[in-house]
């Protein structure tokens, strides 16, 4: 094995960098991360500040993205959009790829009953219509961002599991297992010390592509006003009003919607960008 | 085949005990008994028909006997009757749903299908040139766009600017005295947008995965003999890599199918159809527990019989499967 640095440093950044869909991606990712966190300090409006006097403006020059039924401006509300997108993709990802390694890991590592019950469960929780269970597990419980964060994350680990899983099969039949096993040491260590390094690669991967999912089902449920509750904007929940106004007011419409495909597009290519370039099969 | 067929069957039991065990457990998440919900809902509801209902769910029992009264009645197909006000038995309700919403997905499926194959061979037979690129791009995009946002832009320009097709619903007011044609026509112009957002989302997905199933069977020795020994390379791959490179797509259809479903809440609500899936997001919203129950089940049993379809075609169309190699 390569030590993880200069693995870093000598194949898997040049590889990454020489991908320019992944650049492309991987900067959108940075900007965005930017703008959520500098919101404050760039909005040109409160997003909450209401203006009856300016209804559903068209784009102008002072507010470029036009303003809402209540005049609020949208740049203002679609910046601070960005905060709630990314909270909810990071933490609902996060809880899905930590959920997701650590029963792929056991289950690989263990096999016998336990690796059978855990991979059956991972198949009941694939037969469920995913954005069923989530929609009616937050509206029962109350539709809340912690709520969301949390489900999304509870429904979306099964495919980090099967692979982290197929990645433990074959990493604990290599030599420097026995080898570790041999001189004592304990399970613990060889799942967390010496199999998770190697098998982390897919579940990176997931992780990228997980916020990618995540964005798009937080603002699937806003859309449906069970997500993110107004008047904290977030991208669905502008896009609501969207829709009561879409014959007089296209702006509501567009402006949130490109801000999650752009945000959407860059972690894909990111994601898919870090799947390449740790790939050894794949030439780029 | 027998064999095969009957241990895959045998292998839905414990999954269809793990899918109830589930759906009981959402449900019993929701703070408070569902029938003061009910009650807290619908004042109207007596001290009579809550008694009724705390009859019917058993609510003053332990939860493991409930939960396996719920699942004796369920194998009997009973699901109770609906909280809203028609209180209607749940599975009527359904009944009438779930065609709209199957015809509708089946329709998206073989469209999906109809496209991603085509798409992903072209991407494969001209990897690396403008036209792969091209296609990459558009999957990308197919990615990254929310459906529903999708939706509301076709029905902006096609239904609002341009006018051409309906914005919801399935039929137009009085389509019932329509000739047969015009009839038909009036429900093909309904569906046109909801079945292009509904077969939109995955159909990016579908056609990557065509690429690399195709980019792997062309990459095999038994392509490589096939043009040594002269074969038009139409025939190469038409006949002798097409079929090698459709096996992975079959198992491909068995899962798309709760990501359909799933999706049928988004469209269904935008462009008011009355199907399964707007019905879902009604109950939830009314908070009917037996409706979202029934709801659930339906759609993990639609999910299972997808996988059982998709694992019995691949075992015919393979018989390394069928004669029990693999798995």
């Amino acid at each position: 094995m390569i030590a993880p640095h200069s693995y870093l440093r000598a194949v898997f950044w040049p590889r990454l960098m020489s991908n320019r869909f992944a650049v492309a991606g991987g900067a959108v990712v940075l900007f965005m991360f930017i703008i959520a966190v500098t919101a404050p300090l760039l909005v040109p409006f409160s997003p909450n500040e209401i203006n009856a006097w300016e209804v559903l403006n068209p784009p102008t020059l002072k507010h470029w993205f036009g303003t809402d039924d209540l005049g609020r401006d949208v740049l203002s509300r679609v910046i601070y959009g960005a905060r709630i997108s990314l909270l909810v993709g990071f933490i609902a990802a996060g809880i899905a790829v930590l959920i997701g390694t650590f029963v792929g890991l056991v289950a690989g590592f263990y096999g016998g009953w336990l690796d059978s019950i855990l991979m059956r469960v991972v198949d009941i929780m694939f037969c469920f219509p995913a954005f069923f269970l989530i929609l009616a597990v937050i509206t029962f419980l109350r539709p809340s961002i912690w709520y969301i964060m949390i489900v999304i994350g509870l429904t979306g680990w099964m495919g980090v599991a099967r692979m982290v899983r197929a990645e433990t099969l074959s990493i604990r039949e290599m030599d420097y297992i026995m080898a570790a096993r041999c001189i004592g040491c304990s399970d613990k260590r060889i799942i967390f010390r010496h199999i998770l390094p190697n098998a982390v690669s897919p579940a990176l991967v997931a992780a990228t592509l997980g916020i990618a999912g995540a964005i798009l089902t937080e603002s699937a449920l806003s859309f449906l006003g069970i997500g993110v509750q107004p008047p904290t904007p977030s991208w669905g929940n502008i896009l609501t009003s969207g829709k009561d106004y879409i014959e007089f007011a296209w702006w509501l419409s567009l402006f949130p919607g490109l801000a999650i495909l752009i945000t959407v597009l860059a972690y894909n290519l990111l994601g898919e960008g870090i799947r390449d370039a740790l790939d050894p099969r794949v030439k780029l | 085949m027998a064999n095969y067929l009957l241990k895959r069957i045998l292998m839905l039991i414990p999954l269809m005990f793990g899918i109830t065990l589930i759906t009981f457990t959402v449900i019993h998440l929701a703070p408070g008994e569902p029938v003061e919900m009910q009650m807290a809902m619908n004042p109207k509801v007596g001290k009579e028909a809550r008694e009724r209902l705390r009859k019917f769910y058993g609510l003053d029992k332990p939860l493991a006997e409930q939960y396996f009264s719920w699942v004796g009645r369920l194998t009997r197909f009973d699901m109770g009757r609906s909280f809203s006000s028609d209180s209607r038995p749940v599975k009527d309700k359904i009944k009438e749903r779930l065609p709209i919403t199957l015809s509708l997905n089946i329709i998206a499926l073989v469209l999906e299908f109809g496209l991603a194959i085509p798409i992903g061979i072209l991407a494969a037979t001209h990897r690396d040139t403008w036209l792969d690129k091209g296609i990459t791009i558009f999957v990308f995009l197919g990615f990254a766009v929310p459906t529903f946002w999708l939706a509301l832009l076709l029905m902006y320009f096609f239904g609002v600017k341009l006018n051409w097709l309906p914005i919801s619903g399935l039929h137009t007011l009085g389509s019932e005295n329509y000739g047969t044609l015009r009839y038909l026509w009036d429900l093909a112009k309904h569906l046109i947008m909801p079945i292009t957002v509904a077969s939109f989302g995955s159909l990016a997905g579908m056609s990557r995965y065509m690429r690399s199933s195709m980019l792997n069977v062309i990459g095999q020795d038994y392509i490589t003999t096939a043009r040594a020994k002269g074969l038009p390379e139409r025939v190469v791959i038409y006949k002798h890599a097409l079929r090698n490179a459709l096996l992975p797509l079959i198992t491909l259809f068995g899962f798309s199918i709760p990501a359909l479903i799933g999706g049928s809440v988004i469209f269904e609500s935008i462009y008011s159809i009355p199907g399964m899936g707007q019905l879902f997001y009604q109950s939830v919203m009314s908070r009917d527990y037996p409706v979202v129950m029934g709801i659930l089940i339906i759609g993990a049993l639609l999910t299972l019989i997808g996988n059982l379809i998709a694992d019995v075609s691949y075992a015919l169309a393979d018989p390394r499967i069928r004669h029990g190699g693999a798995r």
